[in-house]
């Protein structure tokens, strides 16, 4: 078996006792106590009091943890089952800005003339938040009928998502050596095989780099979809929950969001770092 | 008429305010199955002139004919050797190899086309390494696959630029006698670019030293007669290589041939003036301090005798 680097463990193990503990200690707690006329007070302590500590947290949060698929009631689920619907959507969010984005980064690499005349528009676009997308996602798709608020958030999603990949994968193509060009003009490869055997290969861990941004970004913006449209996932039961006076459930999903982010981001540098190994 | 005739040749780069000539009025001609080498200082234009023919540039003025017919664009009946080797890391050396095979003979069945791949990898003998990807093969290997990709086109011509440009001394040596073997075996009509005369002379049947630019052109050809199986420790002590040799150098270090050199350097003068006391000291700031006056001057020395 592969020896496990003991810092590479222990160290993040002990940052994270150590946040807990601060965390512990800034919270606020609620405290009863009777008063001298018989009556019982509730008094808030602490630095941050309306901050719910990790304790608290656990305490309040702990149904929708130890059954995360569980399905009580709309509003009421598990907390993966909430998260689930929200990776379907972003899934599919994400797909498009792939299926839009790549060809598009193809087209900005190659040609120079669609570069200069595409590029400010782009870069216009490109730090528009998702909240201002959003609205107009919902009078677009407003006659869609049922699906409505699914194509609203699927093109803000997708909107939103793809910058990175049309950028990256634009430099992608810029950096393709020339020696490898020289190459398909000296085999004579017609333009289809030039772009699926060379121009493809040598983009790839360009792409990739986009594809990995563009997934964070996806998943950032599927929380203030949510929060707008009302579809069921964990950004909505945030925004419930918020409106119900529950902070705990906050913090529940700000840790439940940052873990899926993080594991997102992890795969796909996996699946970076594989093509990268190859060039 | 010969089987490549390159006349009056000229080549620049840059736009036409800062145009750097690189060729000027070079000429050369080749016989079928005849090996030239053509050498050079680093940056003469060497590569230039090899692309000329390779058609991935297109002369300025001048005409490069192969087999009489005018050179337009690159193809695979001029087999190139990359300076870098051109590899393409995501493919093994089989898969490289079986790329160019198949862009070049479509026609031919799928057991032409391996036996074709299998046949010249087995040539350089790199057998053992055929499923690898570059990145795992040394320098010298990598060359050789690159030899193998451009002979597995079937060729009229081999184009061989600095091929061993980037390698040891001692691996230089081995690939030279690998390389000079199979490009002989193979009978085809051989440019070798390189910066070595003994690499030339080794190789080559026919040497010819580049000038250098801007402007470069041909020099006069130095035939080598040379027993074609040369074994390199022999070599050094036979009186024609030698001669060979110092004829060569003698033309590249020669009045014309050799690059202009000139040495410029940037001379600091003394920054300081003296502090003048009759001026009276300013409100705020304290005294002016003395006035520092860097001054450059670029001064350029021509060192050709």
């Amino acid at each position: 078996m592969k020896k496990i680097h003991w810092e590479s463990v222990v160290m993040p193990l002990v940052g994270i006792a150590l946040t807990l503990l601060a965390w512990q200690m800034i919270s606020g707690r609620t405290v009863t106590r009777s008063l001298a006329d018989g009556t019982v007070e509730e008094v808030k302590l602490g630095w941050v009091q309306d901050l719910p500590g990790p304790v608290q947290t656990w305490e309040k949060t702990r149904k929708y943890v130890v059954e995360p698929f569980a399905k009580r009631e709309e509003l009421d689920q598990g907390i993966l089952r909430f998260t689930w619907y929200s990776l379907v959507i972003v899934a599919k969010g994400y797909a498009i800005a792939l299926v839009l984005g790549t060809p598009m980064g193809f087209l900005l690499g190659l040609s120079a003339t669609f570069s200069k005349m595409f590029d400010p528009i782009i870069q216009v676009l490109r730090p528009v938040s998702p909240l201002a997308w959003m609205p107009l996602g919902v009078v677009l798709f407003a006659n869609a009928g049922k699906s409505a608020n699914e194509l609203a958030a699927l093109f803000t999603i997708a909107v939103c998502a793809m910058w990175p990949t049309v950028l990256n994968t634009a430099v992608g193509v810029r950096a393709i050596p020339q020696d490898y060009l020289n190459v398909a003009r000296v085999l004579k490869l017609s333009r289809t095989q030039t772009l699926f055997r060379i121009m493809i290969p040598a983009t790839l861990p360009y792409m990739f780099t986009g594809y990995r941004l563009s997934l964070g970004i996806a998943w950032l913006v599927i929380v203030a979809v949510e929060m707008l449209t009302g579809r069921i996932g964990i950004g909505n039961f945030l925004w419930n929950e918020y409106n119900n006076g529950l902070y705990t459930s906050i913090v529940l999903c700000i840790v439940t969001i940052g873990l899926v982010g993080f594991s997102l981001d992890r795969a796909m540098s996996l699946l970076e770092r594989r093509f990268k190994s190859i060039l | 008429m010969s089987f490549l005739v390159i006349n009056q040749v000229s080549m620049g780069f840059g736009p036409p305010e800062a145009r750097r000539e690189v060729l000027s009025g070079v000429d050369l001609s080749v016989e079928q199955g005849e090996i030239i080498a053509i050498v050079g200082y680093s940056g003469a234009g060497k590569s230039t002139l090899l692309h000329l023919v390779s058609g991935l540039l297109k002369p300025d003025t001048g005409s490069v004919r192969l087999d009489g017919r005018i050179i337009e664009g690159p193809g695979p009946d001029r087999g190139v050797v990359f300076q870098n080797y051109s590899l393409l890391p995501w493919m093994t050396v089989a898969e490289n190899i079986r790329l160019a095979v198949d862009s070049v003979f479509p026609g031919w069945t799928e057991a032409q086309r391996a036996e074709q791949v299998d046949r010249h990898i087995h040539l350089v003998n790199l057998t053992p390494a055929r499923d690898r990807r570059p990145g795992e093969l040394s320098g010298g290997m990598r060359q050789r696959v690159s030899v193998a990709r451009a002979l597995a086109m079937d060729p009229q011509i081999l184009l061989l630029d600095e091929p061993l440009g980037a390698l040891d001394a001692l691996t230089r040596g081995t690939l030279q006698d690998e390389i000079s073997r199979i490009c002989r075996a193979s009978g085809k009509t051989v440019v070798l670019i390189t910066n070595d005369p003994d690499e030339g002379i080794l190789m080559a049947d026919r040497i010819i030293p580049l000038s250098a630019g801007p402007g470069a052109t041909l020099g006069p050809s130095f035939p080598v007669v040379l027993d074609p199986t040369r074994d390199r420790r022999a070599l050094n002590h036979d009186p024609h290589f030698k001669e060979l040799r110092a004829e060569v150098v003698a033309w590249l270090l020669g009045p014309g041939a050799r690059p202009a050199v000139s040495v410029s350097r940037k001379l600091i003068l003394p920054d300081l003036e003296p502090e003048d006391l009759e001026i009276p000291k300013p409100l705020i700031g304290g005294r002016r301090r003395p006035r520092r006056r860097s001054e450059e001057r670029r001064e350029t020395v021509d060192l050709n005798p």
